[in-house]
């Protein structure tokens, strides 16, 4: 197409001359603004280059009038961060979680600590707040404890967790009375009757007396005469509406089938004494601690 | 294949091929249904993880690639081969170099590009790098296809009838070239064995991370801003039948964006084992940058100086020039964010899906819109569209689509990185990261809904289309006010 400059009529402006397709282009100078501000992002990056860390060369870079590095300034913040809290994390360091209890200020250190701790390691299973989840998550905010609800107690379910690789690892393991065959099915169906007696729901006063000799054979070892269940074997109690796979007849009755067991990390290797420490204090505090 | 129009002048006009165009629309309108779908469907498995299903093909790690990739390389890819071939072949008056032969194994090949990629992603197969995800069987078909691809267009553009390149081309050839060079240098690896999938990467640590974000990056400044570039200045001063603003500000902020944009990566990387200078780099080139963008929409939105009444008739003038709308806000929108002390707050979080979001939805999706909108009666031999008021409600609904996805995601994205960095008096976390996870489901709902509104809008698209190709004619546009007509 040859060059053949046209004024734009609307705008006053001259086109280039040139045209695609019926495209025409106007010879409008560069908006002065635009330009400018171009300029000034080149300045300002200017600007940046001598104060800070920038240009590379073959053994190492400009660092800058001010200079800085943003992996300095984290160890900086990190250890000032660490400074401010090292006072009182001594003297929690020094203590039992019984002794930090007894100062309001550690106390109130702990929890607070303690509730970081929990909601980042604890809360996916047990729930924020330790309100517990279906499925096998107790809640920590009961006064149910599986394991018990004392200081030192809730300090070793932490420290070492429960059927995990730990050494220490609390232990318990509930037979598989049907699937093992240790019972007949009609015999859980029984005892499943007879422990919903113990809250007053059993619908079968027949299953409920056939159910008496089976449970203090088999159950009444670890769970107790009355179903008051025994913390230190980690049995839980089974005459309070609080179960931990579900209460329904069918719950219980697969539940003595074919046991559910719930694992939990030991946290020694994870979390640091005073962590554990404060963790202790805060579930302790969360509902039922004993 | 059929005679083009012809431009003002009387010379006749060469034979188009035009054949291929109207396969990548096709292709273009179907891809961008599918990668909408499944943006939907990911949105919604945030909100709700049960839709994962608890299977590993319907997972959100395998669909969020597919959606990705369907939407940048499917939707926008097919929108820019179709756009960039019958652009190049009207704006140079020469036919496709290489035929409708070369076409057809353009199109074919792209699209089994398409299927390859995402059928791995599915299956769990993926070289995990964003963006870049197929393996490297995959990456050397691509590279055939591209290679064919700088073939047809560097020879339509030799063999042009034109004294000059219009700019429209200078931008489809920058993305063509970039892609071809980023594509194979972020893809090196050396695969395991040769019948099996599996490669490793040649790069290693950092230096595979920067690898990984010059090519995201420019993948970002390449694919969806300079190939849209030529879209926007080809369709916009046709659609709106006015000489493009400034041909001196196109000739500048073409060359500063091309030159500045490559290094503006490492900005994906503050904070991270990358070495200060590098970040400091990449953040001042983004800052840099800024005005360099925006030559683009000034270029696009003063090309309406004199016709802005157009913008009240004309639905399909309204996606094209809101689409630039977009990108102006999204090109400021990314310099500030690659700020460093901007970015502290913003990074990981979900500002960036909504600043990405901004871009893909309002400026990538709209001026695709615009342009498909403008060739399918081209193509198809049709006075007009079917329905403009169709149109209209596309443009609408999408609009408030959009706006949905972008503010829920930036109240998340904000409120998300305001949580993560509270410390309370004694020196604690304040909140832990389920707790930000709780608080932004409902902004996530809110994400998903603004989602399936861009889906309805281009379901309606579709339709309208489908009508327009078939020759039917709205009873609105025949009895209503003159339909406008997209100048010649």
């Amino acid at each position: 197409m040859p060059t053949k400059v046209e004024k734009d009529s609307i705008t006053g402006q001259e086109t280039t001359g040139h045209e695609w397709d019926g495209i025409k282009e106007l010879n409008s100078p560069l908006p002065k603004w635009w330009l400018y501000v171009l300029y000034a992002t080149i300045v300002f990056s200017v600007i940046y280059y001598v104060l800070y860390p920038s240009i590379p060369g073959i053994t190492g870079y400009t660092k800058g009038l001010i200079g800085g590095s943003a992996r300095e300034a984290l160890v900086e913040k990190l250890a000032k961060a660490k400074e401010r809290q090292s006072a009182t994390l001594t003297q929690i360091a020094a203590l039992e979680p019984a002794g930090i209890a007894e100062s309001p200020e550690l106390l109130n250190f702990s929890l607070a600590g303690g509730r970081s701790a929990f909601a980042d390691n604890c809360a996916p299973c047990h729930g924020l707040g330790g309100a517990g989840r279906p499925g096998g998550f107790p809640s920590l905010a009961d006064d149910a404890w599986i394991w018990g609800g004392t200081l030192e107690d809730i300090e070793t379910s932490i420290r070492y967790g429960i059927r995990n690789d730990n050494d220490d690892s609390r232990i318990s393991d509930m037979p598989a009375f049907g699937a093992d065959e240790l019972l007949e099915p009609a015999q859980i169906a029984d005892l499943a009757e007879y422990l919903l007696a113990f809250t007053d729901r059993a619908e079968d006063q027949d299953a409920v007396a056939r159910g008496e000799e089976p449970y203090l054979e088999n159950c009444a070892a670890c769970h107790g005469e009355q179903g008051e269940g025994l913390p230190e074997l980690g049995a839980p109690r089974l005459n309070d509406q609080i179960w931990l796979y579900g209460g329904e007849r069918e719950d219980i009755i697969a539940q003595i089938d074919k046991p559910k067991q719930g694992v939990m990390p030991g946290w020694e290797a994870r979390l640091d004494e005073t962590t554990i420490k404060m963790l202790t204090v805060y579930v302790h505090t969360l509902g039922g601690g004993q | 294949m059929a005679l083009a129009s012809g431009a003002a002048e009387s010379t006749v006009a060469p034979r188009y091929h035009e054949e291929v165009v109207k396969l990548f629309v096709i292709a273009t309108v179907f891809w961008g249904v599918v990668g909408f779908l499944v943006g939907v469907v990911i949105a919604f498995q945030l909100a709700y993880p049960i839709l994962n299903l608890d299977l590993p093909w319907t997972s959100f790690g395998r669909l969020r690639p597919v959606h990705t990739s369907a939407v940048i390389f499917a939707f926008g890819g097919n929108a820019l081969f179709a756009t960039s071939l019958y652009v190049v072949q009207r704006t140079c008056r020469a036919p496709l170099f290489g035929g409708a032969a070369m076409g057809l194994f353009l199109f074919w090949g792209y699209q089994l590009f398409i299927v390859l990629a995402a059928s791995g992603y599915v299956l769990g197969v993926s070289q995990g790098r964003e963006y870049a995800e197929p393996e490297w069987y995959v990456d050397l078909w691509l590279t055939i296809v591209w290679v064919a691809y700088l073939v047809a267009f560097t020879g339509t553009l030799m063999k042009r009838d034109e004294p000059h390149i219009y700019v429209a081309n200078w931008f489809y050839l920058a993305f063509i070239v970039t892609i071809a060079m980023l594509h194979i240098v972020n893809n090196l690896a050396v695969p395991v064995s040769f019948l099996g999938v599996k490669s490793y990467s040649l790069f290693s640590g950092v230096q595979d991370a920067l690898t990984q974000w010059w090519y995201g990056h420019n993948a970002v400044g390449f694919f969806l801003t300079a190939g849209f570039l030529g879209i926007m200045y080809y369709f916009v001063p046709k659609q709106a039948d006015r000489p493009v603003y400034s041909y001196r500000l196109s000739i500048v902020h073409f060359w500063s964006l091309i030159f500045l944009y490559i290094w503006a990566g490492p900005h994906h990387l503050h904070y991270t084992a990358l070495p200060d200078w590098s970040q400091t780099l990449g953040m001042t080139f983004s800052v840099m940058l800024w005005m360099p963008s925006w030559g683009g929409m000034i270029n696009g939105i003063m090309t309406l100086a004199g016709a802005w009444d157009k913008l009240r008739t004309d639905p399909v003038l309204r996606f094209l020039v809101t689409s630039v709308a977009f990108y102006g806000m999204s090109t400021f929108e990314g310099p500030l964010m690659s700020v460093r002390q901007v970015n502290a707050l913003s990074h990981y979080t979900d500002w960036t899906i909504g600043h990405v979001h901004s871009g893909a939805l309002g400026w990538v999706a709209f001026v695709s819109f615009g342009a498909v909108y403008h060739l399918v009666p081209k193509l198809w031999k049709r006075q007009g569209l079917y329905s403009l008021r169709l149109v209209s409600y596309h443009f609408w609904i999408s609009t408030i689509g959009i706006v949905l996805y972008i503010t829920a995601m930036w109240i998340s994205g904000i409120m998300q990185g305001l949580m993560w960095r509270s410390y309370d008096e004694l020196g604690f976390l304040q909140y832990a990261f389920v707790e930000t996870v709780q608080a932004m489901h409902p902004f996530y709902v809110v994400r998903a809904l603004g989602g399936v509104l861009f889906l309805i809008g281009s379901l309606i698209m579709v339709y309208n289309l489908i009508r327009t190709a078939a020759g039917d004619v709205a009873e609105e546009a025949r009895t209503g006010r003159p339909v406008p007509q997209a100048a010649e």
